[in-house]
C-alpha cells in the first residue's frame, strides 16, 4: 500500500536531507532504488512497502531480512558505540516484522586507511555482547580497506535473518486501536548530539541503544494477533514513525504529548537546541499498534520487562483526518509533523 | 505540575483559564460580526510556541493572531544570502546559525554551496565561531543573522577583540522600524502588537511608546512560553476591548521600561543602524545593523571582493514569482493563500523563506497545521 | 551554577551549558536565574519576579472575571491539581 503523500522528484544533487529518513528518502528510494524492481509474490513484503525489512515465503513460514549501514559521528557515545549500534538496528529492524528470534547476522566493514587497531577491538567487542544480548551471532563479513580521506573511518553494514510463523507490518492499524511506546524518546539522538563540541553542552545523557527483540517477544507473547503495527522509532524519531504508520494504515492518530515518556534531561537539552525529542532517533524502542483488547496485556507485559519498565500507552487510531498524527500538547492541539531534512539548531 | 513546568510557565490549568480569559475579552472587543479582532505578533519564538503547543486551537472564534515579520531568517534578503554564498564559493570558510543553511539566495543557499564542495560549519552561538577561527590559518566568516537580541552577541564578540582572521557578514535587523511599516501598510486591519520578549529585554519596553502614540494602537510585550503568550493576549485584548492605546508589559521577569543597558551600549558601540530591505516587505529605514567604521576590519564586506555577478547569471527560478512571503508575513495573506504551499514549497525543498525557518509562518503552518482547524475531532487521546 | 572570568556555568534543568556574561547589566552569582539568548546570558531574573508573573496572571483571570465560563476552571485552579485534567471533547471551543 503506497503512501499517497505528494513526493517531489529527487534533486539533481543528494544532499544530506536525503538520508534524513523523512519523505525526501522515501522519494529516493522510491524513484530511483525501488524503481522497476517489481513486487514481492506469495503475500510478502518488498522494497517498495519501506517496511523494516522484507518478507519471503518458504513454504508455510516466513523468512525476514533486514539491511543497515552505520556510520555515526562521534563513534563512541554515551551509552553506546557504532558496534551495538550496527547489531542493535539491525536485529531490532527484524524484531518490528514480528521475527524476534535472528538465526545470524552478516558483517561487511569498510575501514579507512590508518585505523587503529584497538578501535576496532573495542568495536568488535561490543558487537560480541550486542549479539550475546540479542541471543545472535555474526556468521559471515566482508572487508574493505579505502585510502586515507576516502571515507570518514569506519562503516560498518550489518544484514539480519529470521524465520517466522506470523509477520507483522507498520500499517495494519485501524480506528480503535491503542499506541504504545516500549520507553523513553529522544536519548539517542540528543545524547549524540550533546556530545558535539559546537554545542557546549554537557550532560548526562546517555543512548538507548540496545537489542529490543527479548522485549517484543515479551510483548507478542502478551498480545498475540492483537498486535497489528510494530515501528521502530530511528531517524526521524517518534513523530516520523508516527507519521509514516498512519500514512499506510490510513487512519488518524491522536497521541497525548504528555503521556509520551521523555527523560527531563532530554527534554532540557531539546529545549535549549530548539530540537523536539520527538523528532530525533531512538535505538531501543518500539512503536506498537495494538488492539484495545490486548492494550492493558501488553502493556503490563512491556513494563514487567527490564527494556521496558517505562512503556506507555500514548495515543488512538481515529477514522478522522486518516494520515495524520494530532499531538494533544495540554494546551492545545496541533499537527506532528514528521522530521524534514537535518534537524538543525535554532537561533532564538 | 513540577518545577521544570513551574518556572516555565506551563501549567496546563492556568492556560485553560487565561483562554477563557481571552475569549471573553474577543467578545466585548469584536465591534462587528464579520470582522475579527486581528492582531500581530512580531516574533518568530511567538509564533513557535503558538505552533509548538497547539495554542491556535484553544483561541476563540473572531481572533486573528497574525504572524508579522518576526523572523530574522525570514526577512534576510536575497541579496544578503548571495554574498555569503557568492564568499562560499570563492573558497572562503563561512560558519553561521543553523537556520541560515537553507535559505535560498539567487541560485543556490548555503546547504547548495555545501552540497557542492563549499565549507559551511553550523554554529550554536558566535562564540564557537570565534573558537573555531582561533583553531583555523585561514579566514572564517560568520554570516551573522538576528534581530538586536542576537546582533547584541555579534557586538560582544567584536568589543572582545576577535581574532584577525575572523570577520562578520552582517543581516542584523532591527525591529522597531518595522513595526512602523507594518501599521502604515495601506488596508491593514492590526488593532494591537504583541512584541517580543528578547528584543524588548534588550530595549526596554519604553521603547514602544512613540509607535504608540503615532499610530493609536496599543502594544503588549510578552514572553515565550505558552502562559506567556496567552496572557499577553489577553491583556492586548484587553485593551482593544477598552479602547486603549499604550504599552503593556506582560513579561515583568525579563522585560522592565528602560531595558538592559549594559546591552544597549554594547550594541550601539559596535553597529549602527542603516535603511535596507527586508524580504518580501519593503525598504525599512533604519532596519538593517552595519558595522561601525570603527570596526571595519572585522566587517567581511570591506575585507572581500564579493563577486555576486556569477550568481546573477542565473535567472531567478520561475516559481518564485509566485511566492508570497512578503505578504504572508505583513498580515495580508495566509499561506493557504500561495498556490506553492505544501505543493511546490514544503520544508525539504523551500521556495521562499517562510518555509525555510523554523520560524517561518509557513513552515510551522506544514509542520503543525496551523490552518487545518483541530478543534472538530472529537475523540481525544485518553478516551 | 559558578560564574568565573565572564562566563557562567549555567543548569539549565540538568543540562550545564557555559553562557558568556559580556551584556548582563547586573553582576550574576551562583543561585541567579538567567536569560539565555545564543550562549549569552541578557538578562538576570530574580527568582521573586518568577511568583510576580504569576500573580500577574491570575489577575489577568481576575479581570475578566464577568465571563461565566471561566467559573469552573478557576475552580479548579484554587484545588490542587495533583494531576493535569484530562482533555474533554466538551472542553474545545
Amino acid at each position: 500500500m503506497r503512501d499517497l503523500r505528494f513526493l517531489r522528484p529527487v534533486d539533481e544533487r543528494i544532499t544530506l536531507k536525503y538520508g534524513a529518513g523523512g519523505r525526501a528518502m522515501r522519494a529516493l528510494i522510491e524513484q530511483i532504488f525501488a524503481d522497476g524492481l517489481g513486487e514481492v509474490d506469495d503475500g510478502g513484503v518488498g522494497l517498495a512497502a519501506m517496511d523494516d525489512g522484507a518478507v519471503l515465503r518458504i513454504g508455510d513460514r516466513w523468512l525476514v531480512i533486514t539491511t543497515d549501514s552505520h556510520v555515526v559521528q562521534p563513534r563512541f557515545f554515551p551509552g553506546g558505540d557504532i558496534g551495538r549500534l550496527a547489531v542493535a538496528g539491525t536485529v531490532n529492524d527484524l524484531a518490528m516484522m514480528g521475527a524476534t528470534e535472528p538465526l545470524a547476522l552478516t558483517c561487511a566493514t569498510i575501514v579507512e586507511e590508518g585505523f587503529a587497531r584497538e578501535e576496532l577491538e573495542r568495536i568488535w567487542a561490543s558487537i560480541r555482547q550486542a549479539c550475546l544480548e540479542a541471543g545472535t551471532t555474526v556468521v559471515t563479513g566482508d572487508t574493505k580497506v579505502m585510502g586515507r580521506g576516502e571515507l570518514d573511518g569506519l562503516v560498518i553494514n550489518t544484514t539480519g535473518v529470521a524465520i517466522t510463523d506470523r509477520f507483522v507490518r507498520d500499517n495494519g492499524l485501524r480506528p480503535g486501536d491503542r499506541l504504545l511506546v516500549t520507553g523513553t524518546v529522544g536519548d539517542h539522538g540528543l545524547a549524540v548530539m550533546a556530545t558535539r563540541n559546537e554545542l557546549a553542552l554537557e550532560v548526562e545523557l546517555a543512548s538507548d541503544v540496545a537489542p529490543i527483540n527479548g522485549l517484543v517477544r515479551a510483548a507478542l507473547a502478551a498480545g498475540g494477533d492483537g498486535i497489528v503495527a510494530m515501528k521502530d522509532p530511528t531517524r526521524g524519531g517518534l513523530a516520523s514513525a508516527l507519521a509514516e504508520m498512519a500514512g499506510k494504515s490510513r487512519v488518524g492518530l491522536v497521541i497525548d504529548e504528555r503521556a509520551v515518556p521523555v527523560k527531563d534531561a532530554v527534554r532540557a537539552a531539546g529545549e535549549l537546541l530548539g530540537i523536539d525529542p520527538l523528532l530525533v532517533a531512538n535505538e531501543g524502542k518500539a512503536v506498537m499498534g495494538v488492539r484495545a483488547a490486548v492494550a492493558d496485556a501488553v502493556l503490563e507485559a512491556l513494563r514487567r520487562h527490564p527494556l521496558g519498565r517505562d512503556a506507555a500507552l500514548i495515543g488512538v487510531c481515529i477514522d478522522e483526518r486518516p494520515g495524520a498524527v494530532v499531538l494533544e500538547t495540554g494546551f492545545g492541539r496541533r499537527l506532528l509533523g514528521e522530521a524534514e531534512g537535518e534537524l538543525q539548531p535554532r537561533i532564538c | 505540575m513540577n518545577d521544570l513546568d513551574a518556572l516555565r510557565f506551563r501549567d496546563p490549568v492556568r492556560a485553560r483559564a487565561l483562554a477563557d480569559a481571552l475569549a471573553h475579552h474577543v467578545r466585548r472587543a469584536r465591534r462587528a460580526a464579520d470582522r475579527p479582532v486581528a492582531v500581530m505578533h512580531v516574533c518568530g519564538s511567538h509564533e513557535q510556541a503558538i505552533a509548538r503547543f497547539g495554542l491556535r486551537a484553544t483561541f476563540p472564534e473572531g481572533l486573528e493572531v497574525i504572524m508579522g515579520p518576526g523572523c530574522p531568517v525570514c526577512v534576510t534578503d536575497v541579496p544578503e544570502v548571495d554574498e555569503a554564498v557568492a564568499l562560499a564559493r570563492q573558497g572562503v570558510r563561512i560558519a553561521t546559525y543553523g537556520d541560515m543553511l537553507r535559505v535560498p539566495g539567487t541560485a543556490q543557499s548555503l546547504a547548495d554551496a555545501r552540497a557542492a564542495g563549499a565549507r559551511v560549519d553550523v554554529v550554536y552561538s558566535i562564540s564557537q565561531a570565534v573558537e573555531l577561527a582561533r583553531s583555523l590559518d585561514e579566514e572564517l566568516v560568520f554570516f551573522a543573522s538576528g534581530f538586536e537580541t542576537t546582533a547584541v552577541a555579534t557586538a560582544a564578540v567584536v568589543l572582545a577583540g576577535p581574532p584577525a582572521n575572523f570577520s562578520i557578514l552582517s543581516a542584523h535587523k532591527y525591529i522597531p522600524p518595522v513595526m512602523e511599516i507594518v501599521a502604515e501598510m495601506p488596508g491593514t486591519r492590526i488593532e494591537g502588537f504583541l512584541a517580543a520578549g528578547h528584543a524588548a529585554t534588550i530595549t526596554g519596553w519604553g521603547v514602544f511608546e512613540p509607535f504608540v502614540a503615532r499610530h493609536g494602537v496599543p502594544v503588549v510585550v510578552a514572553g515565550f512560553e505558552p502562559l506567556d503568550v496567552l496572557a499577553g493576549l489577553v491583556r492586548l485584548v484587553e485593551l482593544i476591548a477598552d479602547g486603549v492605546a499604550r504599552v503593556d508589559n506582560a513579561y515583568p521577569r525579563c522585560v522592565d521600561q528602560h531595558g538592559n543597558r549594559a546591552a544597549q551600549a554594547v550594541l550601539w558601540k559596535v553597529f549602527a543602524p542603516i535603511g535596507g530591505r527586508w524580504r518580501g516587505i519593503a525598504h525599512v529605514p533604519n532596519g538593517n545593523l552595519r558595522l561601525l567604521d570603527t570596526y571595519a576590519r572585522w566587517d567581511a564586506r570591506r575585507r572581500f571582493t564579493i563577486d555576486l555577478a556569477a550568481l546573477w547569471d542565473h535567472a531567478p527560478p520561475a516559481l518564485v514569482q509566485h511566492c508570497q512571503c512578503g505578504d504572508i508575513m505583513a498580515g495580508i495573506a495566509s499561506p493557504h493563500d500561495c498556490t506553492l504551499f505544501g505543493k511546490a514549497c514544503t520544508p525539504d525543498a523551500p521556495v521562499g523563506a517562510c518555509m525555510v525557518s523554523t520560524e517561518g509562518t509557513c513552515r510551522i503552518w506544514h509542520q503543525y497545521g496551523g490552518q487545518p482547524d483541530l478543534r472538530s475531532i472529537r475523540r481525544g487521546a485518553r478516551s | 551554577m559558578s560564574v568565573d572570568d565572564g562566563v557562567a556555568i549555567v543548569d539549565f534543568w540538568g543540562v550545564k551549558k557555559v553562557v558568556r556574561l559580556d551584556v548582563v547589566d547586573v553582576p550574576v552569582a551562583p543561585g541567579d536565574y538567567v536569560l539565555n539568548h545564543v550562549g549569552f546570558a541578557i538578562r538576570r531574573i530574580p527568582a521573586e519576579e518568577i511568583g510576580d508573573t504569576l500573580a500577574l496572571y491570575d489577575e489577568l483571570l481576575r479581570s475578566a472575571d464577568g465571563d461565566l465560563l471561566g467559573g469552573d476552571v478557576r475552580g479548579e485552579l484554587e484545588g490542587t491539581a495533583a494531576h493535569p485534567p484530562q482533555a474533554r471533547p466538551e472542553d474545545l471551543p
